[in-house]
């Protein structure tokens, strides 16, 4: 299997903290006014996204090009995907392009996983299904260092649909290798008992205040209503008993920061005061992306 | 045209034989099973340290003919059937057209008849179109050769046509085989709900899918005096159900197949299609019961579900890949290796579960060598060791999880109606 990132669970605490301090070397870059890089000068790039995604898209793409790379963005309307090719195909048809690594997304979890058992392309996992999302547990991690300066023994409460989260998944085995504390919240139909054993330190609860108090970070998920199959929970009272509004942040430390992987749906997971709130670091989410992203392109083509 | 298998261990449960002996064969019958047993121009089949038993039945196999003839036609299943020990194989009835009529049942007899190796028993469907709402035509099939009925992979919903179902299939003196699956709850699902599937975001099927319908079942069985027979029983909570049944005295039967005695879902390579199949894998606790199942006699045979699909359609998202695996000729390996050479159950045992044990819901007169019965012969070994190469397989699909395994002990040679139809 060629050298890829498909997921989180996969590496060790070695490389993710390779992968991070990386990502803060690229952090200035990405304020200065010449942005660019030759690190990756004639690689090609080709992001592959089977399901709609803006910031993800976008990020891997401006990753790829301030690192010198060529990047090429296919999305599956308009590709020979809907004119009813199979998966394997089309990557097939691609990896005989010779790209240097193909950034997936795709709506089936495992979908990067059994491709690269067939390719000799290296794949990068932007997002398969509700399996993982490795690069977003990184850019989460990424944020969490700069506001908190470490993962080591922290309080991390997720909320939301979990049962349906690859950024949940990411996230548990990501923080679960540095010794956080992780509280998963949510609905009971998503919340299903065996998410305790995904990895060491996982609790469950159906309580928004138990999942924050004490928690140095909060993160929501959004409910993620394309791919529930069924009514898991009436959308009507979700807001009430799993949206995060501001009294509930009384609850935290302190210094607690509210993680989002967006995007945001303002009063279905989170109120809007909670959306702009100082310790919000949404947006911080965003940039650290970028960054994040170089790391792994360097990483995997480098 | 005669045959003597010379000195090998000759099994047969239906006539308490356990010893080393000679088998004579003569015009298709089993002429007569003792030492130094001769005939003039007899062929010799020396078959010193090999187990020669009755031919293995299945009673559990998708043929995919009519309709589905890249995956699988009759013939080539039946090739594959005869390289794994087996003389007689029955077909459920997902063909297209469905098997829901004595026009397709008769069809699938006689394709059988010219083309097949072994012999093909079709199972009639139990509602027209496997649709779960109106009988089909349970009679007719019956006389057209049909010799049980089943929607499998499509259990009827509905408890009341169910019931009525029951009613007919015992006034025609047929078993009614059911693949317990209560759709509802494993709508969607792809594999065994655990923490194998929470851990790669795979939707779940949960054992109660199949505990529930299996209870269901029981009851409209105990209900209208139905001969019920639970398909490839996976659950803990089923084999109870079973065996409590069993114990009450209701004419209730059970089988399991190879994968589920030899795997569970902590086994499956990751989104590995070739792991992808119903009822899913499932715990480990789930495996250890069907093979306490086995070994208590709850379960009474094993067949494979034999299920080809062509590599097109299991080269996918494993999301969007069908259900099934090929099994046919791995079954009397894994059958060893799981259940004899741990020594859970005798050699004998498992020669019932392959014979006397499906013969005894699908009443096809076979699976025995006393003297005048057809001569279908299973001749195996029990250490031989030998790899599987689904690449060789007889089947025309090549979805089988137990590529490139290693065994010891697997079919040598079959003989069916008295010929030989395959030798390794």
């Amino acid at each position: 299997m060629p050298a890829g990132l498909l997921g989180i669970e996969e590496l060790d605490r070695a490389a993710i903290d390779a992968l991070l301090a990386r990502a803060k070397d690229f952090q200035p870059l990405q304020s200065q006014s010449l942005k660019k890089l030759d690190t990756l000068r004639g690689k090609m790039i080709v992001n592959l996204f089977f399901e709609a995604s803006t910031r993800t898209r976008t990020s891997f793409e401006i990753a790829a090009k301030r690192l010198g790379a060529d990047a090429i963005s296919i999305t599956a309307a308009g590709s020979s995907v809907s004119k009813g090719e199979s998966l394997v195909d089309t990557l097939n048809t691609l990896a005989a392009m010779r790209p240097d690594a193909i950034v997936m997304r795709h709506a089936a979890s495992g979908a990067p996983h059994f491709l690269a058992r067939h390719l000799p392309t290296p794949i990068i996992n932007a997002g398969d299904g509700t399996h993982e999302h490795p690069t977003q547990a990184l850019l989460d991690a990424r944020t969490i260092l700069d506001r908190l300066g470490r993962l080591e023994g922290l309080r991390v409460a997720i909320i939301g649909d979990i049962a349906h989260s690859r950024v949940a998944r990411s996230n548990v085995y990501l923080l679960s290798r540095f010794g956080a504390e992780i509280v998963l919240c949510g609905p009971a139909s998503l919340l299903p008992p065996e998410l305790a054993q995904l990895a060491p330190g996982v609790r469950l609860t159906g309580d928004i205040r138990d999942a924050i108090r004490d928690a140095n970070v909060i993160m929501m998920l959004r409910v993620q209503l394309e791919r529930q199959h069924e009514a898991s929970f009436p959308a009507s009272e979700y807001f009430t008993f799993y949206g995060l509004r501001l009294e509930h942040l009384d609850l935290a430390r302190p210094d607690a920061i509210v993680m989002h992987p967006g995007p945001i749906n303002r009063g279905r997971e989170l109120s809007s005061e909670v959306a702009d709130f100082q310790r919000s670091v949404i947006l911080n989410q965003v940039e650290n992306g970028v960054a994040v992203r170089m790391a792994v392109l360097e990483k995997v083509i480098g | 045209m005669s045959i003597v298998v010379k000195n090998g261990r000759v099994i047969d449960p239906a006539s308490g034989t356990d010893r080393v002996a000679d088998l004579l064969i003569v015009d298709g019958l089993i002429a007569g099973v003792a030492p130094h047993l001769s005939s003039p121009r007899a062929e010799i089949f020396d078959a010193t340290g090999l187990v020669v038993a009755p031919g293995f039945l299945d009673m559990h196999v998708h043929l995919r003919q009519p309709g589905f003839e890249h995956a699988e036609t009759i013939e080539s299943g039946s090739r594959a059937a005869a390289a794994g020990g087996f003389t007689s194989i029955c077909c459920m009835p997902n063909t297209k057209p469905v098997n829901d009529s004595a026009t397709v049942t008769s069809y699938i007899v006689e394709h059988g008849r010219r083309h097949a190796v072994v012999n093909v028993h079709p199972i009639g469907a139990i509602t027209k179109g496997s649709a779960g709402t109106e009988l089909a035509a349970i009679g007719a099939m019956k006389a057209a050769g049909a010799v049980a009925i089943s929607d499998d992979g499509l259990p009827v919903m509905n408890a009341r046509v169910m019931r009525r179902a029951m009613e007919f299939a015992r006034s025609y003196g047929l078993p009614v085989i059911e693949h317990c699956e209560d759709l509802n709850l494993s709508a969607g699902g792809d594999m065994h709900e655990g923490v194998r599937s929470v851990r790669w975001g795979l939707r779940g099927i949960p054992s109660a899918a199949e505990d529930v319908m299996v209870a269901r079942d029981l009851l409209l069985a105990e209900l209208t005096g139905a001969q019920y027979h639970v398909a490839h029983i996976s659950t803990r909570r089923a084999v109870a159900m079973v065996a409590a049944a069993r114990q009450r005295g209701l004419p209730v039967t059970a089988e399991a197949t190879p994968h589920h005695f030899s795997l569970a879902d902590d086994d499956m390579e990751p989104y590995d299609s070739n792991y992808k199949m119903k009822p899913p894998l499932r715990s480990s606790g789930d495996r250890e019961a069907v093979i306490e199942g086995i070994v208590s006699g709850a379960i009474t045979a094993i067949a494979t579900d034999h299920a080809p699909h062509p590599g097109s359609e299991k080269m996918q998202e494993f999301e969007r890949c069908p259900f099934g695996i090929i099994g046919l000729e791995t079954a009397i390996a894994l059958s060893l290796e799981a259940l004899v050479h741990p020594g859970r159950i005798s050699l004998a045992r498992m020669v019932e579960l392959f014979t006397t044990g499906p013969e005894s819901v699908v009443h096809l007169g076979r699976g025995t060598l006393e003297p005048g019965a057809t001569a279908d012969v299973a001749i195996f070994s029990t250490d031989l060791e030998w790899t599987y190469d689904v690449n060789q397989s007889f089947s025309r699909s090549r979805n089988s999880p137990f590529h490139n395994r290693t065994f010891r002990g697997g079919p040598v040679a079959t003989i069916v109606n008295g010929e030989f139809v395959w030798k390794r």
